[in-house]
């Protein structure tokens, strides 16, 4: 039942981008077409996820022990740039295929804030390292959520004429801005 | 404390450093230095008209498919062709210059409206219902679709119908694959005579909508003495290829046959502009069903 609730939560109520607000740039950028949507969602969800439990070590294993606390983001970010990095290298070699895929948008996920934000989040929650990989999967779930609505509405701005002002950018982040309005609903859920 | 901070930020770093060169050397993948060469050989307008998704795909392919030709980017013509061949070692084969062209002419048929549309301004959205505002369901439904999808700003509508500017169309047929009603073709360049018209109805439902369009009588079909033109789907289709290997002795038969004027030979700077003087032969006496009455 608590994983259910974890789940629930993390995708609807607390989601990464639409109550927490974190990897914004490419919910906006990588969010004109459905595909390419779902392979930006579907590499956020890799690399959080090796990064959560990564950085959950590291966390446990070497920051812990020497008190060292208050390099968490710098060390974070560090791992998460190299991790990024020899994933790429990886898939490049091993799953061409993926790598064409995926290929843009990996570099890109090294700056996503919401990676550094799951490995920082799950650390303040306190969970233990089997909850922390739970909770990375939920909220990556979330954002791969969030990002292939957000590309669902914006395939139909091709048939609407959007005054000049409006279009690209800026109707986005109004879209961004109605649809964390509508996932507000969510927070009565779970009371 | 300082020191073990030290320690552990330059260990971090030293460490997922060695794992990344050591990877960079077991995981290094061979690519192919051409494939920049031939890349900035392109234009780089990344149309697509080459049918791989941009300008890099179609050099990785055409160096490493012995089945792709050097002369697929229509945006860069016979000189990119000829460059590409350079690099790639293969036969640069003729590139017929083609150029995109407008089969309808709705304000000389005088189509009229079926209903006011007040819908999105796209031809694609007017289109779902009941196939756009025009009477006739394959005239160019005029809300430019083709003119905001030409990367080379070589389009642009007046009176509800889309124009092209010869000189700026690369044909790379974007706008033919834009256009809802598949009313644009790309054409050679060359090309002697052309159909004004795209519809697929039958004849009669042809005439009770427009003056101009062509009722495929098929006239032009029995006249054209280099078999160059056929009716497909109630619609013509011409053989430019052979039309342009006959040469000038049939003296343009299907032009004068055509008893609706709307075959007509072509000049290279007006490919889609209608001709100065109106067609003589049009009955006086067909009326247009106006469905508004
Ligand atoms: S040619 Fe096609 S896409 Fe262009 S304005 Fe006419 S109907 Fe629309
Ligand atoms: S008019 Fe059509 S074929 Fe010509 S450049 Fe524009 S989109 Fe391409």
């Amino acid at each position: 039942m608590d994983i259910f609730l974890l789940f629930i939560s993390a995708i609807f109520v607390n989601n990464i981008l639409l109550a927490q607000y974190l990897g914004n740039c490419p919910y906006l950028g990588c969010s004109k077409e459905k595909s390419v949507a779902i392979g930006m969602g579907a590499a956020v969800l890799f690399v959080i996820v090796l990064a959560t439990v990564i950085t959950f070590l590291i966390q446990k294993y070497i920051m812990n022990p020497f008190q060292l606390g208050y390099l968490q983001t710098i060390i974070f970010i560090l791992v998460i740039a190299a991790l990024v990095q020899f994933v790429e290298m990886f898939l490049k070699k091993m799953v061409p295929p993926l790598y064409k895929s995926l290929g843009i948008y990996l570099p890109l996920i090294t700056t996503n804030c919401a990676v550094l934000g799951v490995a920082i989040l799950v650390q303040r929650k306190e969970f233990d390292l089997w909850t922390s990989f739970l909770y990375s999967i939920a909220a990556s779930l979330g954002f791969l959520l969030a990002i292939v609505l957000m590309a669902g509405i914006r395939e139909r701005f091709v048939v609407t004429r959007l005054p000049r002002s409006m279009q690209g950018v800026p109707s986005g982040l109004v879209m961004a801005g109605i649809m964390s309005l509508a996932f507000l609903a969510f927070k009565g859920m779970i009371a | 404390m300082i020191a073990e901070s030290v320690v552990t930020l330059f260990g971090l770093g030293f460490v997922s450093a060695s794992i990344l060169s050591v990877a960079s050397r077991l995981l290094a993948v061979e690519e192919d230095p051409r494939i920049e060469v031939v890349t900035e050989a392109l234009p780089g307008a990344n149309c697509g008209g080459c049918g791989f998704a941009g300008c890099e795909a179609y050099a990785t392919a055409v160096l490493n498919d012995p089945n792709v030709p050097p002369n697929r980017c229509c945006a860069g013509g016979p000189d990119v062709a000829k460059r590409v061949a350079e690099l790639t070692g293969k036969a640069a084969g003729e590139v017929e210059p083609m150029v995109a062209f407008r089969r309808c002419v709705k304000v000389e048929g005088k189509v009229a409206h079926k209903y006011d549309y007040a819908g999105a301004t796209t031809c694609a959205g007017a289109k779902l219902l009941d196939g756009g505002p025009d009477a006739c369901r394959y005239s160019c439904i005029g809300f430019g679709d083709c003119v905001r999808a030409c990367p080379f700003d070589a389009m642009w509508i007046e009176d509800h119908l889309v124009h092209i500017s010869p000189a700026k169309c690369t044909s790379c047929g974007t706008c033919v694959r834009t256009c809802p009603n598949g009313i644009l073709e790309l054409i050679p360049r060359r090309a002697r005579v052309m159909v004004f018209c795209s519809s697929k109805d039958k004849g009669k439902a042809v005439k009770d909508v427009c003056e101009a369009g062509c009722i495929s009588c098929g006239a032009c079909v029995k006249k054209c003495p280099a078999k160059a033109i056929a009716i497909e789907d109630n619609r013509i289709v011409i053989d430019h290829k052979a039309c342009l290997a006959y040469g000038p002795s049939c003296e343009e038969i299907c032009v004068t046959t055509c008893p609706r004027s709307i075959l007509r030979c072509l000049q290279p700077e007006t490919v889609s502009a209608p001709p100065e003087t109106e067609p003589a032969h049009i009955p006086e006496e067909t009326h247009v069903v106006d469905l508004n009455a």
